[in-house]
């Protein structure tokens, strides 16, 4: 009970706002062009359901393999670059620079890499979007452990895998848990835009596009409250996945 | 046969700029419990520290129930007490007084049954399912305690445990380790800058004086056992406890500022 009370004005923000929109698109008669009202976005999301949750999905499991692959691959490079200092000390500066490059920008290349019309090419495109944040923070939470933490470890004679895995994992597992929150959004944003510089069909990015392109810019917001809903649904099983493993957190339940 | 036996142990820091331990000699027998005391600086945390095996000395020897230290750590003979109380947020009270343990492998049920005796020995057993955080600084103190003590080490070495809690905490803590060291008659290595935390705890007390952390003397403390309360009011105590600050009075110099920082850079 207590729960829906601390969600109520967050949800009267909400409503507060949709009604306002569609009050307004209404009393000014704003071009539907420009910003449809609420209650046609709402009634073709219902009307087109059929073609918008399978072109959901599909883009749905692309970013959900591009997540999973470039966070994969980033806690396994963190894994690395935190067990051999030198080595941190060699790539750090390049995956720093790396992370102020425009990622997105790649896209295109990513198309012609990978087939373009393929999912595989999308995939790279999130990958690559979740790797970065998701290895610099699981570095940062391994390298975290308290100087003191690791010498008690010692002093009960634990190996050096053993502080890992006492120590520095689950010292690591919050911030792993941030990054992946950063990466689930990543992800979407991803797939979506890799659609963009063109895919199969049946993808959402795709029906976005070629919905605004014939002016029918209802479908596409109908597309992009799609794209929404995924995208927070992802990140609430990351959120829900990080209350399973870090349960003993004090701060974990305000995130 | 001595518990620790210190061998004209050497330490210095900044490429051997400054000399942390000088030549220290010092044995401790059995069920004794010494404190080190002296000014910041003096190198008694870095003589706990040479004694745990956590940094090596420059020179000399440290030999612990007849092995060196080194060895004596990897046979899991320390329990190790620091000022905070390096507990494991992700674990409960329990599982932190059980960590040790599951270290040496001890089986499940003989881990319960050490923990339940160890939540008991520092009054804690309603907070055992509780995490760090949901506890008070010398509650925390208290499970720190617990957890050194779980595995019966021949030698618990205190790096000033009680330093950052209140005075009355403080006191009723220093009660409280006196009682469970009477029960369990371990040998303590005790660091303090509180002359009277000294004195009212220890078997001997050993004056340090810094730049170079030498011994500058040696006080034997004779009040009478158990202590109570009321041995803070005694006579000989404030005797003792005078002797100790002339002691420290006498070699009290100080250190030059960058000399500290340095110190502290190599903790």
């Amino acid at each position: 009970m207590k729960r829906i009370v601390e969600w109520l004005p967050a949800l009267a923000v909400f409503v507060l706002v949709v009604g306002l929109w569609e009050g307004l698109v209404r009393a000014l008669h704003v071009q539907q062009f420009l910003l449809p009202k609420p209650s046609t976005i709402v009634s073709v999301f219902w009307s087109d359901r059929h073609t918008l949750w399978p072109a959901g999905w599909y883009t749905f499991k692309e970013a959900l393999g591009g997540f999973a692959i470039g966070s994969g691959l980033g806690i396994l490079a963190a894994t690395i670059v935190g067990r051999f200092r030198t080595l941190g000390t060699a790539l750090m500066p390049i995956f720093i620079a790396a992370n102020a490059v425009p990622i997105i920008a790649f896209a295109p290349i990513f198309g012609a890499w990978f087939n373009p019309i393929s999912p595989r090419s999308k995939m790279a495109v999130a990958g690559v979007l979740c790797f970065l944040p998701v290895m610099v923070n699981t570095l940062r939470g391994l390298n975290s452990a308290k100087p003191r933490q690791i010498e008690l470890m010692r002093s009960y004679a634990a190996s050096e895998l053993e502080i890992w895995r006492r120590v520095r994992v689950p010292t690591a597992l919050p911030f792993l848990f941030t990054a992946l929150k950063v990466a689930s959004v990543l992800a979407m944003i991803g797939a979506i835009v890799g659609e963009y510089f063109g895919g199969s069909l049946n993808a959402l990015g795709v029906l976005i596009n070629n919905a605004a392109d014939v002016f029918q810019f209802p479908l596409a917001w109908a597309g992009i409250l799609v794209a929404s809903l995924l995208g927070i649904a992802l990140y609430g099983a990351v959120v829900a996945a990080e209350r399973v493993v870090v349960r003993w957190a004090p701060d974990t339940r305000d995130a | 046969m001595s518990v620790v036996e210190i061998k004209g142990v050497t330490k210095t820091f900044a490429q051997g700029n400054i000399t942390a331990l000088e030549n220290i000699e010092l044995e401790l027998q059995p069920g004794e419990f010494v404190s080190l005391i002296g000014p910041s600086g003096c190198g008694k945390s870095t003589l706990l520290r040479v004694v745990g095996d956590l940094t090596p000395p420059t020179h000399g020897t440290v030999t612990v129930n007849g092995k060196p230290a080194h060895q004596a750590r990897k046979d899991g003979d320390y329990g190790i007490v620091f000022q905070d109380s390096v507990l494991f947020d992700w674990r409960t009270v329990a599982k932190n007084i059980a960590l040790p343990l599951e270290m040496l492998g001890w089986d499940r049920e003989r881990r319960r049954t050490r923990v339940e005796e160890m939540l008991d020995l520092v009054e804690l057993r309603s907070f055992a399912d509780h995490h760090p955080w949901q506890l008070s600084g010398g509650m925390q103190q208290r499970v720190s305690i617990a957890r050194a003590l779980s595995f019966e080490p021949a030698l618990l070495l205190m790096d000033e445990p009680f330093g950052a809690l209140d005075e009355m905490t403080r006191e009723r803590l220093n009660l409280e380790l006196l009682s469970i060291w009477e029960k369990l008659g371990s040998t303590v290595v005790f660091v303090t800058h509180s002359i009277s935390e000294a004195v009212f705890l220890s078997t001997r007390v050993v004056v340090m004086s810094p730049r170079p952390g030498r011994i500058a003397g040696v006080v034997e403390i004779d009040l009478p056992n158990p202590r109570t309360a009321e041995t803070r009011y005694t006579p000989r105590f404030f005797e003792l406890v005078t002797k100790v600050r002339e002691l420290l009075r006498s070699r009290g110099e100080h250190l030059l500022p960058e000399e500290e920082e340095l110190l502290e850079a190599d903790r």
